[in-house]
C-alpha cells in the first residue's frame, strides 16, 4: 500500500514513515500543505494521512480541493484538536476517518489498512465468508459449517464488521465507532466482553478459532 | 499638605459647590420676594397714613380756616418723624410748610406722586436737607378756595428696610459659604479616610495577604455596603482559588503516581538481565500506562472545553431513550460478567437538543460507576437506568444498590480527580463524574446525586427540554 503522510512535525513524520515501512507499506512524507497537495495531485496513493494544522495550507482545504478534483483516495485526518465538533467538520470536509493526537501507532495502522480496503469491492458484497463461517446480509443469517447460529442484532453487526474486514486488525475504538456509532474511548473492557460473547456463539462446538485477539491492538477475524 | 489637593478633587467638594450655588440662588430669590412684598405693604401703610393726615388737616381747616390749618401744620411739622406739608396759593406761592423746594410741575396735578423732595426734617439743618433730598410719597389736593395742599411722607423707612434685608442677605450668603466649606472639609475628609483605608487594604491583598478583608464600620452606610460586597467577592475568589489549588494538587498527585510507576518499570527493565520476554512485557505495560495517562489528559481537556459552554453547531435533536438503550446494551455484558443486573426503564422517546456522543459518554461513565460500585457489595447487585419526562425537563436516572456515597461528599465527588478513600484502590481516573457533570453543564442541565433508602446511589442527569421536548 502506498501512503502519503502530510505532517509538519518532522520527527513524528519520520517515525510514521519508518513504522509504515516496517509494517510492509511504502510511505512518502510532505512537511507542508502546499508540498503535500502537489504530491497528492501528481502521485497515485492508496491512502492519505493528513495533519489538520499545517504550515502554508491547512489539512481540511487540501482534502476539499482533492475531492473537488475528483480524487476519491481515502484520507485520514490527524488532529491535535479534540473539540466536540472537530470530528464532524473534518469528515464533512471530505475526510474518511479522524484520529486525535496522541494516538497509538497500532490504532493508526489498523485504521489506514481498513481505509485502503474500502476502495476494494468488498463493501458492496451481500454476503461474507470466512472459512466455514457465512454471513448473509440480506437474510440476516449466520451459518457455520451449514449450521445456523442465532445472533442478537448488535452481535450480527459486530460480526458483519469483523467479516467485512477479515484478515485486518480492528481496534476497540473502531468497533465502538462502526458497530455502536459512538466515538468515545470506552473506559472499561466493554468491547472485550461483547467479543467474548460473540466468540462463544461462533466458536463453541467448533474446533477452529476464528476470532483472534491481537495483543496491544485489537481483534482480527481470520480463517486459517 | 497633600490632603488638600486630593480633597478638592473629591465628590464631597463638587457636591458642596453645587449645593452652595443652589442654596444661594434660593436665598437671593427668597430675600427679593420678601423685600418687595414688605415694601409694597409699607407703602400702602404710608399712603393710608397720609390720607388720615389729610382728613385731620381738613378738620382743622373747617374749625379755624386757613390760619388754623397753617398753625396745625406748623406744629405737626416740628415733631420728630414729621410728614411733609406744603400749602400754596393757586399760583404756586408758598404760604406755609416744611418743604423747601419742589421739582417743577409737582403741584399741577392732583393725586399721588412719588419723587425726591427737599424738606426740613426735625433736628436736621438746612444744608443737609438741601444736599440730599428725600424720596417721599405725597398727595396733592386742591382746596375749595383754589389753595393747593400737599401732604407727604418720607419713604426712608422702606429704604432702610431694604438696606437691612440686603445686609441680611449678604450675611446669610457668607454664612452658607462658610458652612459649605466646613461640611465639605469634614465630609470630604471622612470619605477620603474611608477610601484610603479601603485602598490600603486592597493593596495589601494584592501584595499577597489574601486573607485580609476590607474594613467595615458599624455605620452601615454606602461605604460599608461597598466593602461588604467587595469582601463577598474576595471570599468567592478565595474559594475558587482554593478549588483550583485543590485540583492542581489532585492532578499533580494523580499523575505523579503513574509516572513514577512508569519510570520505575523502565528503569527495572533497563537494569534487569536481558530477558527479551520480560523487557517486552515491561514495554507493553509502559505503553498501557502511558495510554491511561493520555486518556486522563484528554478527559481534563474535554472537561475544560465543555465548561466553556454550549455550541448549537455540535448539537442536534436526539432521543434520550435511544441513548439509554445503546448504553445499556453496551454495558449489559460487562455487568453480567461481574454479576450485576443492569436494566433500563426508558420506553417513551424523549427528544432534546443535545450531542448524542457526549450524552452517551456521560451516561456510560455514570453506568460504569454504578456497575463497578454495586458489584459484590450487596446480595443482589443491580443497576437501573430510567428515563422520566417531566414538565420542562428530562431526568435520566441511574440507580445502584452499592454502598452509596455519604451525603456530605455528594458535591465533592463531581470535582476533578476527587476519589473517595474507599475507592482509591479501584481502577479509574477520578474524572468520570466530573466529565458527566461538564456534559450536563454543556447542555444547560445539571447532575444531581442522592442517597437511596437502604443504601445505594442515585445519579440524576437532568436535561432542560423546553416546552415541546
Amino acid at each position: 500500500m502506498k501512503i502519503l503522510i502530510i505532517e509538519d512535525d518532522q520527527e513524528a513524520a519520520s517515525f510514521l514513515k519508518k513504522a509504515f515501512d516496517e509494517a510492509g507499506h511504502a510511505a512518502d512524507v510532505a512537511v507542508d500543505g502546499e508540498a503535500g497537495f502537489a504530491m497528492a495531485d501528481g502521485g497515485s496513493y492508496d491512502v492519505y494521512i493528513i495533519d489538520r494544522m499545517l504550515p502554508r495550507r491547512d489539512g481540511l482545504s487540501i482534502i476539499a480541493d482533492l475531492r473537488a478534483d475528483g480524487d476519491t483516495t481515502p484520507a485520514l485526518i490527524l488532529s491535535a484538536l479534540g473539540e466536540v465538533d472537530d470530528r464532524v467538520t473534518g469528515l464533512r470536509a471530505g475526510g474518511d476517518d479522524y484520529l486525535t493526537k496522541p494516538y497509538a501507532f497500532s490504532e493508526l495502522l489498523a485504521r489506514v489498512e481498513v481505509l485502503n480496503r474500502r476502495v476494494g469491492s468488498r463493501d458492496v458484497e451481500t454476503s461474507y465468508r470466512a472459512g466455514d463461517l457465512e454471513l448473509d446480509r440480506l437474510s440476516h443469517t449466520v451459518r457455520r459449517a451449514g449450521q445456523e447460529i442465532l445472533l442478537q442484532p448488535r452481535e450480527f453487526r459486530l460480526l458483519e464488521y469483523l467479516m467485512r474486514h477479515a484478515g485486518q486488525v480492528v481496534t476497540r475504538t473502531m468497533l465502538l465507532e462502526h458497530v455502536w456509532d459512538y466515538h468515545f474511548d470506552p473506559q472499561t473492557n466493554v468491547i472485550d466482553v461483547h467479543i467474548s460473547r460473540l466468540r462463544g456463539k461462533i466458536e463453541k462446538g467448533f474446533d477452529k478459532p476464528l476470532l483472534h485477539t491481537i495483543r496491544g491492538a485489537g481483534y482480527m477475524l481470520r480463517a486459517d | 499638605m497633600s490632603v488638600l489637593p486630593a480633597m478638592v478633587k473629591t465628590t464631597a467638594a463638587r457636591l458642596s459647590a453645587v449645593y452652595l450655588l443652589l442654596f444661594s440662588v434660593c436665598a437671593i430669590f427668597l430675600v427679593i420676594y420678601v423685600t418687595s412684598l414688605s415694601t409694597r405693604m409699607l407703602e400702602a401703610q404710608t399712603r393710608e397714613a397720609i390720607l388720615e393726615e389729610i382728613s385731620g388737616l381738613g378738620r382743622a381747616y373747617q374749625r379755624g380756616g386757613l390760619p388754623g390749618l397753617v398753625r396745625v401744620m406748623e406744629i405737626r411739622a416740628r415733631q420728630p418723624g414729621a410728614n411733609l406739608y406744603l400749602i400754596t396759593d393757586p399760583n404756586g406761592l408758598v404760604l406755609s410748610g416744611n418743604v423747601e423746594s419742589l421739582q417743577p410741575g409737582v403741584l399741577d396735578e392732583s393725586g399721588w406722586t412719588e419723587r425726591p423732595f427737599v424738606y426740613r426734617r426735625f433736628g436736621e439743618n438746612q444744608n443737609q436737607a438741601r444736599a440730599d433730598g428725600h424720596t417721599a410719597v405725597a398727595q396733592v389736593i386742591r382746596l375749595p378756595n383754589q389753595m393747593i395742599l400737599l401732604v407727604g411722607r418720607d419713604l426712608g423707612e422702606p429704604e432702610q428696610f431694604r438696606r437691612l434685608m440686603r445686609r441680611a442677605l449678604v450675611a446669610a450668603l457668607g454664612l452658607m459659604g462658610l458652612g459649605a466649606i466646613v461640611i465639605w472639609y469634614f465630609v470630604g475628609r471622612r470619605a477620603l479616610k474611608r477610601i484610603d483605608s479601603v485602598s490600603e487594604a486592597s493593596s495589601q491583598i494584592m501584595a499577597g495577604d489574601l486573607d485580609r478583608r476590607l474594613p467595615v464600620s458599624s455605620a452601615g452606610d454606602e461605604f460599608d455596603r461597598l466593602s461588604d460586597n467587595l469582601n463577598a467577592m474576595l471570599d468567592r475568589i478565595a474559594a475558587l482559588n482554593e478549588g483550583l489549588k485543590q485540583v492542581s494538587a489532585n492532578i499533580a498527585h494523580d499523575l505523579k503516581t503513574p509516572l513514577t510507576r512508569l519510570r520505575n518499570r523502565a528503569e527495572a527493565a533497563l537494569n534487569g538481565d536481558a530477558d527479551p520476554a520480560a523487557s517486552r512485557e515491561a514495554l507493553e505495560q509502559t505503553i498501557a500506562e502511558s495510554d491511561q495517562l493520555i486518556r486522563t489528559f484528554n478527559a481534563i481537556l474535554m472537561i475544560s472545553r465543555l465548561e466553556t459552554g454550549y455550541s448549537a453547531e455540535s448539537t442536534a435533536r436526539v432521543n434520550l431513550a435511544a441513548i439509554v438503550a445503546d448504553v445499556v446494551e453496551l454495558y449489559e455484558p460487562v455487568a453480567e460478567e461481574i454479576g450485576v443486573m443492569l436494566s433500563a426503564q426508558a420506553d417513551i422517546a424523549v427528544h432534546i437538543d443535545g450531542n448524542r456522543e457526549l450524552i452517551g459518554q456521560a451516561l456510560s461513565n455514570v453506568v460504569d460507576n454504578a456497575i463497578k460500585y454495586s458489584a459484590g457489595s450487596s446480595e443482589r447487585p443491580a443497576a437501573t437506568v430510567s428515563l422520566v419526562k417531566e414538565a420542562d425537563a428530562a431526568r435520566l436516572v441511574v440507580c445502584d444498590n452499592g454502598p452509596g456515597i455519604p451525603e456530605d461528599e455528594h458535591n465533592r465527588v463531581t470535582e476533578r480527580f476527587v476519589r473517595l478513600e474507599t475507592s482509591r484502590s479501584r481502577p479509574g481516573s477520578g474524572l468520570g463524574l466530573s466529565l458527566a457533570k461538564a456534559v450536563m453543564i454543556f447542555h444547560g442541565g445539571r447532575l444531581e446525586l442522592a442517597g437511596k433508602e437502604g443504601g445505594g446511589l442515585e445519579v440524576a442527569m437532568i436535561f432542560p427540554t423546553g416546552k415541546n421536548g
